[in-house]
């Protein structure tokens, strides 16, 4: 490892913590957590149900504000954005992809795929070029104007990776997406991932299975609140 | 997001769940339709009393007998007595009694029967003097009427109404010139009176014989100079009541009768008009406001469908927050979705309105007229109503936050 290009970083934690209030009960969900990731890093986060892992996902996806700390995504602070200016980060900064797939079952899957183009603004006709090429890249060329109900989980997941792609986000935010796909789709979702990840694409992966986490190049394990350990991946 | 992508998948959303879009928008199709007709056919009913009314010639007084009273103290109807003579018209007509007067026709009537040939005829015998075209503002399909000459002389002419005229005159041949017996009686048709429609009093105007009064009171054998109506015509609309004050004033001092014990009394059209407009609207304000309430049914449904859209949608609002919407493109998205439904409600609810104005008049036998402004209105007032009953489930789904839309199953 000689290069010597300094590495970019794309998401910046640091000591970020969240506060639940449930009546006169305080629960922290999140206690002091720094993270740092880098442009074209691959990173899961591992832990088990109730560890905070579902809370850092919101944070890191910009669906919900800290209650203390910094977030800087692609340099720009987000921690205290108000809902609207959230939206405009998720929409140009992130891609989601989601354990429930979360496509919209009345629409063909190019217009699944567009849905972030058209927050974004774009107009039609590049929105639909845009989406029939992201769907190209996903292996999807041919089923452009299937519904959802005729394709396939894997298929649909990769559907939603096409989605997660079309608006070329900072980081694409995987959460368990291989948490309803059977092992074969699991391995042409990950085999997706692991091509993304070559291609110089942010990625990071939430989800409690090791095995589906040692496809990352880096593992960050989050355990009541705080992150207990942070390393490489040997390839 | 544009308002033309909003509106793209406002409509997208409108088709995926066509049933249920269908099923919302009938209240508001029911409300517009009914709301539409009702206040055509109230309109519809004012147009036709309007109709009659012109028909029968406006700026039009009736002055009527009085009732009788009996030694005995029974008292008849109005019109029983025979109080009004040809001297009260004569005296109505003095221009510097009643300037407000134009012209006056007093008339008398009787039944007889008419016969000519082996076809016969009963009618009424209208006897009056030659203004009686112009104040009834009858007009003649064939012939004259007849002159001062043929009154003073009373001479034997008579003037067939056009139903009158076709019983008694079948074919080809114009009655004009032909004889006809009344009652025994030779008499040579000089006109043919032009149809003139239904009176709204029942009777048919256009069955009736006319004939100068001095030949109607030989026919009956009748001396005195009773008559029992005489029509004034007033200078203008705006001259009626004043004309009203003159004859008024004129037959109670000609009478020696004071305003309790009047032995007349004098009608106008307009107050006929003006009787049967106010009854038509309390009845067209009542339906109307019937029917508005189902619009505001229809509403009230279109409120509470957005709200189970947005709940059934949960996830998909939340989809759509995570990958960008903000907020206020949430509820602009809902708020389109509803006024979609109201306004396609509304229009559908026009188009029933219009077919059912084309076919039902002829089924009940009542005229209905679409006013342009209350289908404005309507259609205005369905947009308004999807917009109105929107609010509240669009806010509800912009403020759903994305973790719990999500998350939700």
């Amino acid at each position: 490892m000689s290069r010597l290009i300094v590495p970019e970083p794309v998401v910046e934690l640091a000591g970020i913590r969240k506060m639940y209030r449930s009546g006169s009960i305080e629960f922290e969900a999140l206690r002091g957590v720094d993270i740092t990731i880098n442009q074209g890093e691959y990173v899961a986060v591992i832990g088990p149900s109730g560890s905070g892992k579902s809370t850092l996902m919101n944070i890191l996806g910009c669906l919900d504000n800290p209650s203390d700390g910094t977030y800087l995504l692609g340099g720009e602070d987000v921690s205290t954005m108000s809902e609207a200016q959230l939206a405009h980060v998720r929409n140009r900064r992130i891609g989601f992809v989601f354990q429930q797939f979360n496509l919209l079952t009345s629409l063909p899957a190019w217009r699944n795929v567009e849905l972030p183009l058209i927050y974004a603004g774009i107009g039609r006709a590049e929105r639909r070029e845009r989406s029939i090429r992201a769907l190209e890249r996903v292996g999807l060329g041919d089923r452009v104007e299937n519904r959802p109900g005729e394709l396939s989980g894997g298929q649909q997941q990769r559907v939603a990776v096409a989605r997660a792609l079309v608006s070329e986000p900072d980081i694409i935010l995987a959460d368990e997406p291989t948490g309803n796909l059977d092992s074969v789709s699991t391995e042409a979702v990950l085999g997706l991932l692991d091509e993304l990840h070559h291609s110089g694409r942010t990625i990071v992966l939430i989800t409690h299975e090791h095995e589906v986490a040692a496809r990352a190049q880096r593992n960050l394990v989050i355990r009541d609140g705080q992150i207990t350990s942070d390393e490489l991946v040997a390839a | 997001m544009n308002w033309l992508e909003t509106f793209r998948s406002a409509v997208d959303a409108v088709r995926a769940h066509r049933m249920r879009s269908i099923l919302t928008m009938l209240g508001i199709v029911i409300g517009i339709s009914s709301v539409i007709l009702t206040v055509g056919f109230g309109q519809g009913a004012q147009d036709k009393v309007k109709d009659q009314i012109s028909a029968l010639g406006s700026n039009l007084l009736i002055v009527s007998p009085g009732s009788t009273t009996s030694s005995s103290g029974v008292r008849g109807g109005f019109g029983s007595a025979s109080t009004l003579t040809l001297q009260d018209a004569e005296a109505i007509a003095d221009k510097t009694v009643a300037p407000d007067v134009k012209n006056v026709a007093a008339q008398t009537s009787t039944s007889a029967e008419l016969v000519n040939g082996t076809t016969n005829w009963t009618t009424s015998i209208v006897g009056t003097t030659t203004s009686w075209p112009e104040v009834r503002k009858r007009s003649l399909s064939a012939g004259r009427f007849f002159n001062e000459d043929e009154v003073t002389s009373a001479a034997h002419v008579v003037v067939l109404g056009a139903d009158t005229a076709s019983e008694l005159f079948s074919g080809p041949v114009s009655p004009v010139g032909q004889s006809v017996t009344v009652d025994g009686t030779q008499m040579t048709v000089i006109g043919v009176l032009a149809s003139s429609g239904s009176s709204s009093s029942g009777t048919s105007e256009d069955d009736q014989a006319v004939t100068p009064m001095t030949t109607a009171k030989r026919l009956t054998g009748s001396t005195n100079a009773s008559v029992s109506t005489i029509y004034v015509q007033a200078q203008s609309g705006d001259a009626l009541s004043a004309a009203y004050q003159e004859i008024d004033g004129l037959l109670t001092n000609l009478h020696g009768v004071s305003a309790s014990t009047a032995d007349f009394s004098i009608s106008s059209q307009q107050s006929l008009v003006a009787t049967a407009n106010s009854t038509n609207k309390t009845l067209t304000v009542l339906l109307t406001g019937i029917a508005g309430i189902s619009l505001l049914v229809g509403g009230i449904g279109v409120m509470n469908i957005m709200l189970v859209s947005v709940t059934e949608r949960i996830r998909e609002i939340g989809l759509r927050k995570a990958l960008g919407a903000a907020p206020r493109v949430i509820r602009r998205q809902f708020l389109v979705e509803a006024s979609l439904l109201g306004l396609a409600g509304g229009i559908i609810g026009v188009i029933i309105a219009v077919v059912g104005a084309a076919v039902l008049p002829s089924l009940i036998n009542q005229p209905v007229s679409l006013s342009l402004v209350a289908t404005a209105g309507a259609i205005g007032t369905s947009l308004i109503l999807g917009i109105g009953f929107g609010v509240y489930p669009a806010s509800r789904a912009a403020r759903l936050t994305p973790i719990d839309a999500l998350r939700s199953e």
